[in-house]
């Protein structure tokens, strides 16, 4: 039984009185639904579901420089929210430092640059790591951002095994999708890997890959987005078992990422389907004993390509159904996008707004006070098994293809997704698809819109502050620390997570341990076919 | 007889996001204009060295990480220095305060989230109209059929 689950659950009431009961059903439900935290979890993972704790708050934050991040997070953290979730710029994400000739006018801009350790240290000063999880948008330099997290928790004086939260660390669906990655496919996997098996033996509470379906916002449609990103979860686990891996050792660690649009029957479907495929998938084909390793544990954000440019201040509605969607679905943490989020980085009103879609669909209505409240609805149920055909006949198609890795590596994905991106624009340019303001009910005139601005002078300051950094440290000890992992790197046998680790206590910068990898590594070369 | 237009469609600085530029260079091609698309991370260098060397009529760019002024500058500088006269149009993530600027920078036509497939199809059309003597380009029907 999970640790989360209490002894006993509160009772809920209707505001006319009427007693709500944790769980509806009937006493021998059907064996592909199940009982909430059982297999295959159709109802939910955990036995009580809300009642035994609120999904996890966690708005995407982060931008300009360490300080103003800082800043932003303790705001947030004041005004309820439960779990941190940093945004990195693009030159992070990437592996430049600030002053890098390819960091020109990216600094800064789409999340918060870090360069070192000394940043991580900015961003979390006094937030003690045992007290939050933390959450980051990082995929080909995640090893390095892990590292500094836990830099910061040792000096904090938290012990390692306390630290909580996640790296994305999903490479595949950025040569699918989001276009963030640094190095070749069997490379980039190779980093994956690394971060999952040290998670595994180091880090007990530390998600080391968020699976992530970003091919949803490229252009996929549901089941689509639920095929592939379930298929990346495969590849990976595939490739942690090649590396002698036990499943049960890792899988209960892996976790999900989704997008959650305004469909909302649908996407209720699409999350309690997907939760028994993937049950299935590890019980069955992975021979997982664990019921941990059964569960899949899903994070997601409501918003995304969902919401519209065109008055902006219906996104707020577009997102409450979102995230009434996703508490309908049984889902273990929520980022609820910010209504200006077509036009830039949330302002501080637009951020708390989200937060505050939140917290009303989760203590003002009454959707969690009772565990998976749609089932058994002939809809939902219906509807729930027609998605789970069509995601494993996409998952059995990809298959026979030769996995996942080869349909990237070939552009097949990217294709189709391209594919049906275009459709989607023509049926929505040609009234198919009403989005409202945008090709029916529009308005006569756009309403101004305060959003936020990036300090253009910020980006000179920290790449200043870069340069400066580089002046004050140990050089020796950097050049140690790095001569070290590149030699690591030309031996295919090495975990690459403690060479990295000294390296960033060493106060080498994101850029340079990350230009080492490239040396030995090389770097991907993307496809202008599509 | 009308001549096919030939535009690049660039992918500039570090953003991944290519939906967009994907559906427009889709929608460009069905409007039986030639393209060629960069792929990502395509430097203002390359951008305007391929856009001379395949004699494109107009060059397109897709921006939606904030960057789109720092990059409007270098590739109009660079177009500039090597005495290029190809009009640039740019879509994406771009706040209406900033539309001013770019133009007077020099990007010729600014399209946002909202504008139709059509829109864009027209504002290319009309890009390559402007920068004048549509006759002179005969020579793109060559070869590239």
């Amino acid at each position: 039984m999970p640790k989360r689950e209490p002894k006993e659950l509160p009772p809920q009431h209707t505001r006319s009185g009427t007693p709500i009961a944790p769980l509806y059903g009937p006493e021998k439900p059907d064996s592909k639904i199940g009982k909430p935290g059982e297999y295959p979890f159709t109802r939910g993972i955990y036995p009580s579901m809300y009642l035994g704790k609120m999904w996890t708050m966690r708005q995407y934050a982060g931008f300009g420089t360490p300080e103003e991040t800082n800043r932003r997070f303790r705001y947030l953290l004041e005004s309820g929210q439960t779990g941190l979730s940093v945004a990195l710029d693009l030159p992070t994400q990437l592996g430049y430092d600030s002053d890098a000739p390819e960091a020109l006018g990216e600094v800064g801009k789409v999340g918060v640059a870090i360069d070192s350790l000394a940043d991580m240290e900015t961003i979390f000063q006094n937030i003690p790591l045992d007290k939050v999880s933390t959450s980051f948008t990082i995929n080909g330099t995640a090893p390095i951002l892990l590292a500094m997290y836990q830099a910061v928790a040792a000096k904090q004086g938290v012990p390692y095994e306390r630290i909580a939260g996640t790296i994305q660390n999903d490479l595949l669906k950025e040569f699918g999708a989001r276009g963030a990655w640094i190095f070749p496919i069997a490379p980039s996997l190779r980093l994956c890997v690394d971060a999952i098996a040290y998670c595994a033996e180091k880090l007990p509470r530390f998600n080391p890959i968020s699976i992530a379906s970003h091919f949803r916002d490229a252009g996929a449609n549901p089941a689509e987005e639920a095929a592939y990103t379930l298929a990346d979860g495969v590849a990976y686990v595939k490739a942690c078992l090649e590396r002698g891996l036990g499943v049960d050792q890792f899988a209960p660690r892996l976790s999900f990422f989704f997008y959650t649009y305004v469909n909302f029957f649908e996407e209720v479907a699409k999350y309690r389907a997907m939760r028994r495929i993937w049950a299935r998938l590890m019980k069955e084909r992975f021979g997982a004993e664990n019921p941990d390793s059964w569960r899949l544990r899903i994070a997601c954000v409501c918003g995304g390509h969902s919401l519209t440019k065109a008055e902006p201040l219906n996104n707020i509605a577009r997102t409450t159904i979102e995230t009434m969607a996703v508490a309908c679905a049984g889902l273990q943490s929520v980022f609820t996008a910010a209504y200006d989020e077509a036009f830039a980085i949330p302002t501080e009103l637009a951020a708390r707004t989200a937060l505050r879609v939140q917290q009303i669909v989760a203590y003002e209505t009454d959707v969690a006070k009772t565990i998976d409240p749609l089932a058994g609805s002939y809809f939902v149920e219906a509807l729930t098994d027609e998605m789970e055909s069509a995601i494993t006949g996409i998952m059995d198609q990809i298959e026979e293809r030769g996995g996942m890795v080869r349909c990237l590596e070939d552009g097949w994905v990217q294709r189709r997704i391209a594919e049906r991106a275009f459709e989607y624009q023509r049926d929505l340019d040609a009234g198919k698809v009403p989005v409202v303001g945008v090709n029916v009910f529009k308005a006569d005139k756009e309403e101004p819109l305060q959003i936020h601005r990036v300090d253009e002078a910020a980006e000179r300051a920290k790449a200043d502050s870069v340069r400066a950094l580089r002046k004050s440290r140990d050089q020796a000890t950097v050049e140690a620390a790095l001569t070290a992992l590149e030699s690591a790197a030309r031996d295919e046998g090495k975990n690459l997570m403690t060479p990295i680790y000294d390296a960033v206590m060493a106060y080498a910068t994101v850029g340079e341990i990350t230009d080492r990898l490239r040396r030995v590594f090389g770097v991907y070369t993307p496809s202008r076919v599509f | 007889m009308a001549r096919t237009l030939r535009v690049l469609v660039g992918k500039p600085g570090l953003d991944g996001h290519d939906r967009g530029a994907k559906v427009v260079a889709s929608a460009l091609r069905d409007a039986g204009m030639e393209v060629i698309y960069t792929g990502l991370r395509a430097t203002p260098e390359a951008i305007v060295a391929t856009a001379i060397q395949e004699s494109c009529d107009v060059i397109g760019l897709s921006v939606l990480s904030g960057a789109h002024e720092t990059i409007a500058k270098r590739i109009l500088e660079l177009l500039r220095a090597r005495g290029a006269e190809i009009p640039i149009l740019m879509g994406g993530v771009i706040p209406p305060e900033d539309r001013e600027r770019l133009r007077a920078l020099g990007v010729g036509a600014i399209f946002g989230q909202e504008a139709s497939l059509q829109e864009i199809v027209e504002g290319v059309r009309q890009l390559a109209a402007s920068d004048g003597d549509a006759d002179d380009q005969t020579h793109h029907e060559e070869g590239i059929q």
